[in-house]
């Protein structure tokens, strides 16, 4: 949660990106939560810092992280790589690490690299990846997302994978739900994927609870007598 | 004493007790115990818990409804779990709260029942009784400090009349046309007021439905330790019926178009 500017407090949550040939998909659900009261179910936590640069909800971190982005594209006069960005928020966050506790996602493309992810986790480091997950939700799907994913996958398969992979999450975390949003960033623009709640993909719910038939009182039964 | 005449009159060390004489040995103390004394708290802290509980009274007995969910802190662990269980032929009890306390307390009943039945006294337990032993058992735990760390919701029909009471961890207990715990309290409470409060003798086994199935939409759109999956009870003079689960419809597709937080149009 970030401390820096006061409003909601979002504490817990699913987020993920992965690149893939042509870009990123970058994803998370919506769920905001104080607590464990659901304060906001319809949560957009794609934040966009720049036309082809998103990032996971911090809200001031990436209020601040936006400005610097657009005076840098006025300053440069072109678009600014991905890693520029992941460096602006790193410096943010490792320098504010005592007051900040926010573990981010940057993702995006640009000309000179291509598609990239990089994570911010807590300590302020910076770690690019071909896919990284965040927030509380996240350390449910580990062990699906580390037998699932394979290099070289295209756009759709991709998006799949980060719908499966929050859904999971989803299903699990209590503070993780609502709806999935994604945004798919490539050379030609940004494109947002939207699951409703209702439309998630299904896994295992447990089993089917079916209430035994209604219990009659045992009727005692005379002994018989010899 | 040194019995062995082989040690006499050779050095000897006094510092070791041969003969386990200290410390002085205790009698066995089986009488009446302090618990206070020792300073000894067993107040725990729930772990595995469900969520809210609601109940209403209708046309032709009560009905109440609970989700399928327990919980492990965050975390949504057992999504298969009754918490509405049957007791007698007139009875239902659902639980919030702690739930292995729930089974200890379904066990307990089960005995409960069981010596009803080997009386033969032509008795059966309704909700009434089962209402007082189950607060006369949570206060008692409660004045123990041990408590059974639930809030209970106790619903029947016997003999024409409906019945539906609380009790929690306390013992704390209370009587109303419409009751809920957990968030229900605050979120759900305020709908069946407003749906059921003066028409208890008007409301039909179908809008009874309705009425909770709104309710625990709710809920599962603000509780983030609820889930879709839930059973609802009925109770009347046809006796007790708990469904198999049931989900909700649920609207999202408002939320498409939302973006951002504040300023962001993209």
């Amino acid at each position: 949660m970030n401390r820096l500017k006061s409003g909601e407090v979002n504490l817990g949550t699913s987020i993920m990106a992965v690149q893939f040939d042509k870009g990123v998909v970058i994803g998370a659900d919506s769920r905001t939560t104080t607590g464990s009261y659901i304060a906001n179910r319809v949560t957009d936590k794609l934040t966009h810092v720049h036309d082809r640069i998103y990032c996971s909800d911090t809200q001031a971190v990436a209020d601040i992280v936006h400005n610097y982005l657009q005076l840098y594209t006025q300053i440069h006069g072109a678009h600014p790589p991905v890693s520029s960005a992941a460096g602006m928020f790193q410096d943010i966050c490792y320098d504010n690490k005592d007051a900040l506790s926010a573990g981010i996602i940057v993702a995006g493309w640009d000309k000179e690299v291509g598609p990239s992810v990089y994570n911010i986790p807590l300590g302020g480091g910076l770690f690019r990846q071909p896919w990284a997950i965040g927030g509380s939700g996240s350390t449910y799907v580990y062990g699906y997302c580390d037998a699932t994913y394979q290099d070289g996958w295209g756009r759709d398969e991709t998006v799949e994978f980060v719908k499966n992979t929050l859904s999971l999450a989803m299903a699990r975390d209590g503070s993780s739900g609502g709806v999935i949003r994604m945004c798919v960033i490539t050379e030609d623009g940004v494109e947002r994927l939207f699951v409703p709640g209702d439309k998630l993909p299904k896994f295992w719910e447990g089993r089917e609870v079916l209430s035994g038939p209604v219990k009659k009182s045992v009727e005692p039964a005379a002994m018989a007598i010899e | 004493m040194d019995h062995f005449p082989t040690n006499w009159g050779r050095p000897r060390n006094d510092a070791f007790d041969a003969y386990a004489t200290y410390p002085i040995h205790q009698r066995p103390y089986n009488g009446p115990k302090d618990s206070f004394a020792d300073g000894v708290q067993r107040t725990q802290q729930p772990i595995v818990t469900g969520t809210s509980v609601l109940a209403i009274k209708y046309k032709d007995g009560v009905m109440m409804a609970a989700d399928n969910l327990a919980s492990y802190g965050s975390l949504a662990r057992f999504k298969d779990v009754q918490r509405l269980h049957q007791v007698g032929n007139y009875t239902v009890i659902g639980a919030g709260g702690d739930m292995s306390d729930f089974q200890y307390i379904q066990y307990i009943l089960e005995e409960l029942s069981i010596d009803e039945i080997s009386a033969q006294d032509g008795h059966e337990l309704g909700p009434v009784e089962i209402h007082e032993y189950m607060s006369q058992l949570m206060y008692a735990r409660r004045s123990k400090m041990n408590p059974l760390w639930n809030s209970l919701l106790i619903g029947g029909f016997k003999d024409g009349k409906r019945f539906l009471s609380y009790v929690d961890l306390l013992g704390t207990t209370y009587s109303a046309s419409t009751l809920a715990t957990g968030y229900g309290a605050f979120i759900a409470q305020p709908l069946l007021r407003k749906a059921v409060e003066g028409r208890e003798d008007v409301i039909t086994e179908e809008e009874a439905r309705k009425i909770l199935e709104d309710s625990l939409r709710v809920l599962f759109y603000r509780d983030a330790r609820s889930l879709n999956k839930f059973q609802i009870a009925a109770i009347s003079s046809a006796g007790v019926s708990i469904s198999d689960s049931m989900q909700l419809d649920t609207a999202w597709s408002f939320a498409e178009n939302i973006r951002g937080y504040g300023a962001q149009t993209q």
